[in-house]
């Protein structure tokens, strides 16, 4: 009994030693990319995407005609330069972009790319019942027209000043005509097989497609540029977590890359250390901000709740006093909240527009540093005193009680706890919520609990823009753009926030040409909105992945996929 | 026997749809939005539109009758095709289960998975079961010795810690470590030869040994007690008093009675092994159908996630009812009216 018992016990202590001591391949070596994205690609057509992952995943094979570089420059990518007005590839009106394909592209199937793909991809897109989720990439736009088999025109509506919006970047990418002819409008939801299997342009070919798991790619016997790509394979696996995904790179040396690492960074510090691989960072337009509300959100308002009232009647009891919106901006110390708790992924800063250079404000500096004793003593000047001794001030009778609210997320349970403590010592009690980021950010009009309905006295969670032109993300903030129940709380202005002079900007902004002056507008629109309490910016946020060592030629890019110039990437020896 | 299968299987009807339709009610009410992982830079007009043509903007009883409509008659037949090859009626324009994440048919994704998850399942209750009951009959054997301790001991450990802790224990020491065994499964490797098995005990070695762990421990306690009680009756006095050897005593008569209750529990316990997978195949990234329900999760992939929980309560389901058969054929005493 005994003895077969022990018998057991060693062989399998034995099995186990045999199996371990031969040790597991070590991914990095060979011509193998072993790319880690710890959420799993669900599908590899970018207009289908519900995610970054998807959208990135798919431009190692789709790309756009024109794609922006790791400083967020336009370069030309399907075409041999990029039309401006100088070089007549922009009508003189702003009212059309000629774009024109560099010679001799091919599709991985062989086939030549024409101008009819580039058209055929703005049908499929913008038909109504596609469900595309690049439309905004096509606003305005008119028509697509193809000239002869190389060139194209886009007109718009309207004058465009900037009208790189359809077929730059990793979000609109050029599909094939071919391909997807079956797959317009409705039925693009059930062309699983071109949906998973695209044929681009791109230096990879799907080989091997498991949703939600997954993808490998082989390189493209087609691709344009000779003795490239260098990997011969990219196996690109999904699923787990940040920090084991972290790990599998920078600690287990399984994986060369692993995306987006919102990991404590002292977590990080410790893997590096390792000494496997490193950290690489870019900063794009993304801000950490706290969104005021400039509308009563009592719940004693019924479905007035949050609701903005063109006359000003249903306006915030006390957060539209600019000495107390001031004061909570002063108590925050954004420096220690983007050191301890984003690390390389953080800068502290004031503003709602961070980036490109040009566009960011240089006149938001004083808020960097924490002022407690300033922030009581410009409530103490304005009166805001606390008069019953509970340690909380009052505004008008109305005690400065405030509901707080963000996604679950433990770097943002963690900065809400500092930032409590930080408006507890200038007398203002914060109450803080976090809600599921499925459900925040989800659009469920029976929720009360989206961001958009805003049913708190603040909120704070990130948003950004796509491409380096910010006039479409700066007219998110006008007054027509207030959510609320009219527009099933789909409007993009969620501090409901509301200021025609900013809105005479807007219309500005949409009618200068010149870069030097857009960027000045984008600056005082950017200043409006700091100075006048619509928000409170915290931290710019980089985006951090980890690489091996024996990887070369990554250039971390915030303003396109971070795969962008996969054909270019190495492996040392 | 015949009759009192088929009337639990007819039982099980009602039961099932009643779960399905609590199931998808209590999901559907939920929410969780299926493009919250969007950019926010999709202005939400954009995603209205996105939701439209995904569906989801059906009303509740439109979309219930579909999926029960797809669950019970569209998907089966499409398996049945799939299986025999035969044609059966418009096998092209049949409505099919589609997924929000994906945009593919949802049970295309559960075949793909099945076999790892039964890989990684399968192995890990076929190693607890073997090292569970011979170290439960040790320890009821010798009640108290030191190998009853330390049985007792480690059963409580395995049993007391979540799979999500030994998961990530078992990496830390494995693999950054030691570097024995991988952290992260390869689902598109093959075995084909000798040599890619043993890739593949090794891939599946962690996994499985976190599984088992749980699994060990509950069977070899509740083997233990069972084979005690059995070990005072008397028949096993009058084994012993009529000469016969210790070993056919402990094996032939303690152990086959014992067996009975440990059965049933082994056949009650599989689903929940699918469950302890849920969690132990998102660590190991194993492309189960656990790590499938935990993505569809965190997508909003509200027909993902009914799909696979109805298939995990039809599980139960089916295990329940083989186990009852089991007991009543392995014990000629239990009554089956």
């Amino acid at each position: 009994m005994r003895k077969s018992a022990l018998r057991i016990a060693v062989l399998v202590l034995i099995v186990a030693m045999t199996m371990g001591t031969l040790g597991f391949a070590v991914a990095q070596e060979g011509d193998t990319l072993n790319i880690l994205y710890w959420q799993a690609v669900s599908t590899l057509n970018p207009y289908l995407s519900g995610g970054t992952k998807d959208i990135e995943g798919g431009s190692l094979v789709l790309e756009p005609l024109a794609r922006y570089n790791e400083l967020g420059e336009m370069v030309p990518w399907l075409v041999d330069e990029i039309p401006t007005v100088e070089n007549g590839g922009v009508s003189e009106d702003l009212m059309s972009i000629t774009w024109t394909l560099s010679e001799g592209l091919v599709w991985s199937d062989g086939t030549p790319v024409t101008s009819a793909d580039v058209v055929f991809t703005w049908q499929y897109c913008t038909h109504p019942d596609a469900g595309c989720n690049a439309l905004s990439k096509f606003t305005d736009v008119t028509n697509v027209e193809a000239v002869d088999d190389r060139t194209v025109v886009i007109t718009f509506g309207v004058p465009k000043p900037f009208p790189y919006g359809p077929f730059v970047g990793a979000q609109s990418p050029i599909i094939q005509a071919a391909q997807f002819a079956d797959c317009v409008g409705a039925n693009a939801q059930n062309c699983t097989d071109q949906n998973f299997y695209p044929i681009g342009t791109g230096p990879y070919v799907v080989t091997n497609f498991l949703a939600n798991d997954v993808v490998e790619f082989a390189a493209n016997p087609n691709y344009r540029e000779e003795g490239k790509p260098y990997f011969q394979r990219i196996v690109f696996k999904g699923g787990g977590d940040a920090e084991s995904a972290a790990r599998a790179v920078l600690e287990t040396g399984e994986f060369d890359y692993a995306w987006n690492l919102q990991v404590v960074p002292q977590i990080l510090d410790q893997m590096v250390a390792a000494g496997q691989g490193q950290l690489v960072v870019s900063f794009g337009t993304s801000v950490e901000r706290i969104h005021i509300n400039h509308t009563n959100p009592d719940s004693a308002l019924g479905d007035m709740r949050s609701v903005w009232v063109p006359d000003g009647s249903n306006g915030h009891p006390f957060l539209q006093v600019p000495e107390i919106w001031k004061a909570m901006s002063m108590a925050i110390d954004r420096d220690l909240i983007a050191s301890q708790l984003y690390g390389a992924a953080g800068k502290a800063t004031c503003n709602l527009l961070p980036a490109p250079a040009a566009y960011a404000s240089p006149n938001n500096e004083a808020c960097l540093v924490q002022d407690i004793a300033g922030a009581n003593a410009l409530l103490d000047g304005a009166g805001i005193v606390d008069s019953d001794g509970d340690g909380v001030r009052e505004y008008n009778g109305i005690p400065l009680r405030v509901l707080y609210q963000t996604s679950t997320n433990a770097v943002r349970q963690a900065t809400q706890a500092l930032i409590k403590d930080w408006w507890a010592q200038i007398g203002i009690e914060a109450e803080l919520r976090n809600i599921d980021a499925a459900v925040f950010f989800g659009n469920d009009l029976a929720s009360p609990d989206t961001y958009g309905k805003f049913y708190a006295d603040v909120e704070m969670f990130t948003n950004n823009y796509d491409g380096t032109d910010p006039e479409a993300y700066m007219a998110q903030w006008t007054c027509a753009e207030i959510a609320g129940p009219d527009n099933d709380y789909l409007g993009n202005n969620i501090s409901r926030w509301c200021n025609p002079d900013y809105d005479a900007l807007v219309a500005q902004m949409a009618q200068t040409g010149s870069l030097q002056e857009r960027a000045a507008l984008a600056i005082a629109m950017n200043d409006m909105i700091v100075q006048d309490g619509a928000m409170i910016g915290l931290v710019h946020r980089g985006d951090v992945s980890a690489i091996s060592n024996s990887l070369e030629g990554v250039l971390m890019n915030s303003w396109d996929s971070e795969l962008w110039n996969v054909a270019d990437w190495t492996r040392s020896n | 026997m015949s009759k009192f299968i088929l009337r639990r299987l007819l039982i099980a009807i009602p039961t099932l749809f009643a779960i399905s339709f609590v199931v998808f009610a209590i999901l559907e009410l939920s929410p969780v939005d299926p493009l919250g992982n969007l950019p926010l830079t999709i202005t939400p007009e954009e995603r209205e539109k996105i939701r439209e043509a995904m569906g989801a903007n059906a009303p509740f009883h439109v979309k219930y009758a579909k999926w029960v409509v797809q669950f019970v008659i569209n998907e089966p037949l499409n398996i049945l095709e799939q299986v025999t090859g035969i044609k059966i009626g418009d096998s092209e324009g049949r409505l099919r289960y589609i997924s929000y994440q994906t945009r593919s048919p949802i049970v295309d994704l559960v075949i793909q998975r099945l076999p790892q998850t039964l890989w990684v399942v399968g192995t890990a209750y076929l190693l607890s079961v073997l090292i569970a009951v011979p170290i439960g009959v040790l320890s009821a054997y010798k009640p108290y010795s030191i190998f009853d301790q330390v049985g007792t001991f480690f059963a409580i450990v395995g049993y007391s810690l979540p799979t999500f802790f030994t998961g990530l224990l078992f990496i830390i020491i494995f693999s950054v470590n030691l570097k024995w065994f991988p952290s992260v499964y390869d689902t598109t490797h093959r075995v084909t030869d000798m040599q890619s098995l043993l890739v593949q005990l090794r891939q599946i070695f962690m996994p499985t040994l976190v599984l088992a762990l749980y699994f060990t421990a509950q069977i070899s306690r509740f083997t233990r007690s069972s084979m005690l009680e059995h070990l005072n009756q008397d028949y096993i006095r009058t084994a012993r008093s009529k000469g016969i050897s210790e070993r056919a005593v402990i094996m032939r008569h303690a152990l086959r009675n014992s067996l009975i209750p440990v059965v049933t529990l082994v056949a009650l316990g599989i689903p929940a092994i699918f469950q302890g997978a849920i969690i132990t195949e998102q660590i190991f990234r194993v492309n189960g159908l656990g790590q499938l329900l935990i993505l569809a999760i965190q997508g909003g992939d509200l027909p993902t996630v009914q799909a696979l929980t109805f298939i995990f309560a039809v599980l139960i389901v089916i295990f329940n009812i083989v186990a009852d058969v089991l007991y009543a054929l392995l014990d000629p005493r239990v009554r089956l009216s």
